[in-house]
């Protein structure tokens, strides 16, 4: 079986962030065979510029490499404004560049969040998954809108409603199945 | 066995790739057309003695051309055609009738990202028996409508308005001209 790597990605820079605890979550879930790495660049990248672009420094050739190793993304946005955060948004608009060869084509990732309201970032989740699609990743049709987060967590950072829990697990299982399959293409392709 | 009008001499046509195009359009903001075309396809017409005609394509999906690269690599992405788990589109007739004056209707299974539907195509055919330089030549225009979303193109996106971006009917149109050496 090919190797299979995930990179989770969260939206939200705060150091107690529930969004990084729900990836936390999440990471918990993943198979025992399937490495899973933690994206920590996301303050440290530049904001996009166009004329940046021919030497666009460390921080984006970094993230770019970690979404190139990974065949999955697992991304937990919070929700500012009703959409996603500027610094993820930022992260995706270098990732997709130049479109023409962008690590972002046919990347498998999912999408979930939480906020600390009733609705759980679902809108951020819904734009995020544009977002994604327009990049050219393929993206898993689902969500996880985890609401009121401040009381989600036990301390084990697992979801304390059941049905949450399975739910995360759902997608988790969702976003593996897509990089199995890609990750076996990809061994394909090199034999 | 279909009585047709034009009679195409029997054998195996290949294509013309100069004089043939693979297109579709859709239409777009609610509003216009939006156009694009496939840069590789294969195509072959086969008629057997008793006149009885069958078409056959295969359409490469990364070829996918418009005029806006980026908008090209996102036809390309799992969005819409998702090129890398499903790199070809295919069609065979499975009935291929000629009518008056060249009339055609042909139905054929299509398929696309692994969903196969039969759908129905009208259009004409026109035959020359001798082009002048040793060939028979045959042009086959056929156009039919689909519902992308029923072969699971499922893009969605809306204009703030509520409008959706891209229609679901679409409508794929190829003029194929096929070539077969005098014997």
């Amino acid at each position: 079986m090919s190797a299979v790597r995930i990179l989770g990605i969260s939206g939200s820079l705060r150091a107690d962030s529930h969004n990084s605890r729900l990836l936390a979550a999440a990471a918990q879930l993943l198979p025992a065979d399937v490495e899973y790495v933690r994206f920590e660049g996301l303050k440290a990248l530049p904001p996009f510029d166009e004329d940046d672009e021919p030497n666009p420094g460390p921080a984006v050739e970094h993230l770019r490499a970690e979404i190139a190793a990974a065949q999955g993304l697992l991304f937990a946005t919070p929700e500012y404004n009703s959409s996603i955060p500027g610094q993820l948004k930022n992260a995706i608009d270098w990732a997709s560049r130049p479109f023409e060869e962008t690590v972002m084509r046919n990347r498998n990732a999912a999408v979930i969040g939480a906020s600390t309201s009733m609705f759980g970032a679902v809108w951020a989740q819904a734009e995020l998954r544009k977002i994604l699609g327009a990049a050219g990743a393929r993206v898993i049709d689902r969500e996880l809108a985890v609401s009121y987060a401040e009381e989600q967590f036990d301390a084990e950072h697992r979801l304390v409603e059941p049905e949450l829990q399975e739910a995360l697990e759902e997608t988790v299982t969702a976003l593996v199945e897509q990089a199995r399959i890609s990750a076996a293409s990809l061994a394909a392709d090199r034999s | 066995m279909p009585q047709t009008a034009i009679a195409i001499a029997p054998g195996s046509y290949s294509y013309d790739p100069v004089h043939s195009s693979v297109t579709f359009n859709v239409r777009h903001f609610g509003a216009g057309k939006f156009r694009g075309s496939f840069a590789d396809f294969d195509a072959t017409l086969t008629v057997d003695e008793g006149g009885a005609i069958a078409l056959h394509g295969v359409v490469k999906v990364d070829s996918v051309q418009v005029k806006e690269p980026r908008l090209a690599g996102h036809l390309a992405s799992p969005d819409f055609f998702d090129a890398e788990r499903f790199p070809e589109i295919t069609f065979q007739s499975t009935s291929f009738n000629v009518g008056e004056e060249g009339t055609l209707a042909v139905d054929g299974d299509l398929t696309l990202k692994e969903t196969t539907k039969n759908v129905h195509a009208t259009g004409e055919i026109t035959f020359v028996d001798d082009d002048g330089y040793g060939n028979a030549r045959a042009g086959v225009e056929l156009s039919t409508t689909i519902d992308r979303t029923e072969f699971g193109v499922n893009f969605a996106g809306s204009l703030p308005g509520g409008q959706p971006v891209v229609a679901n009917d679409v409508t794929l149109t190829v003029e194929l001209e096929f070539v077969k050496p005098l014997a």
